[in-house]
């Protein structure tokens, strides 16, 4: 049963861990503020529910492993509100969107 | 075990580094606050492993609340502000 649990917690913890990596490479080489917003806010989150998860499922069924799940939860819900409300004041200051040229972005306006 | 989550913390802290770069040479200032948001959550998950590696999952796992919910408020504060200062000017 222990051996068990140890090998799909570090499943998890190995797989959170990947998508920390795809989000840190997606900030790093994303054009624009409002395309790296989707690498944090989508692709962080699911990878640190993983990892925490993992660790929640090491640690067996007691109360350390109800805050590690009460964390799942709150990451899950404000790390995504966090990042909507940095995106809606960079609108709100008027930041403007990348495209990819110069016709898109003409046919867009009018 | 302990051993692989240590091994796990120290791949984490390379993975840290590099929302820092962006932190450093971000053109705009939305993009610096992105970064450091970034890496403000992923250290949660290091606090997380270090409690692990450490036998005090305890004691650290509150830690990693309360700094969870710094950051989140941290940042709404922000965003709210660059939010207000706008209406203001205009």
């Amino acid at each position: 049963m222990s051996e068990l649990q140890s090998v799909i917690a570090i499943g998890f913890v190995l797989a959170g861990a990947f998508f920390m990596f795809v989000g840190s490479i997606g900030l790093l080489r994303l054009p624009d503020f409002f395309s790296r917003t989707h690498a944090t806010g989508k692709s962080d989150t699911l990878g640190i529910m993983l990892v925490i998860f993992g660790l929640a499922i090491y640690e067996g069924f007691n109360i350390n492993s109800l805050k590690l799940m009460l964390a799942v939860v709150f990451v899950a819900l404000a790390n995504p509100v966090g990042t909507h409300a940095l995106v809606r004041a960079a609108f709100k200051q008027g930041l403007k969107p990348w495209f990819k040229d110069v016709s898109e972005k003409k046919a867009r306006k009018g | 075990m302990e051993k692989v989550f240590t091994y796990i913390g120290i791949v984490l802290t390379v993975i840290i580094a590099i929302p820092f770069i962006r932190v450093i040479k971000g053109p705009t200032l939305f993009d610096r606050l992105l970064g450091a948001g970034a890496i403000g959550t992923k250290t949660i998950v290091i606090i997380c492993l270090i409690g692990f590696a450490m036998g005090r999952i305890d004691m650290f796992v509150d830690i990693a609340l309360t700094y969870a919910i710094l950051n989140f408020i941290g940042s709404i504060a922000i965003a709210k502000y660059f939010e207000l200062e706008r209406g203001e000017n205009e």
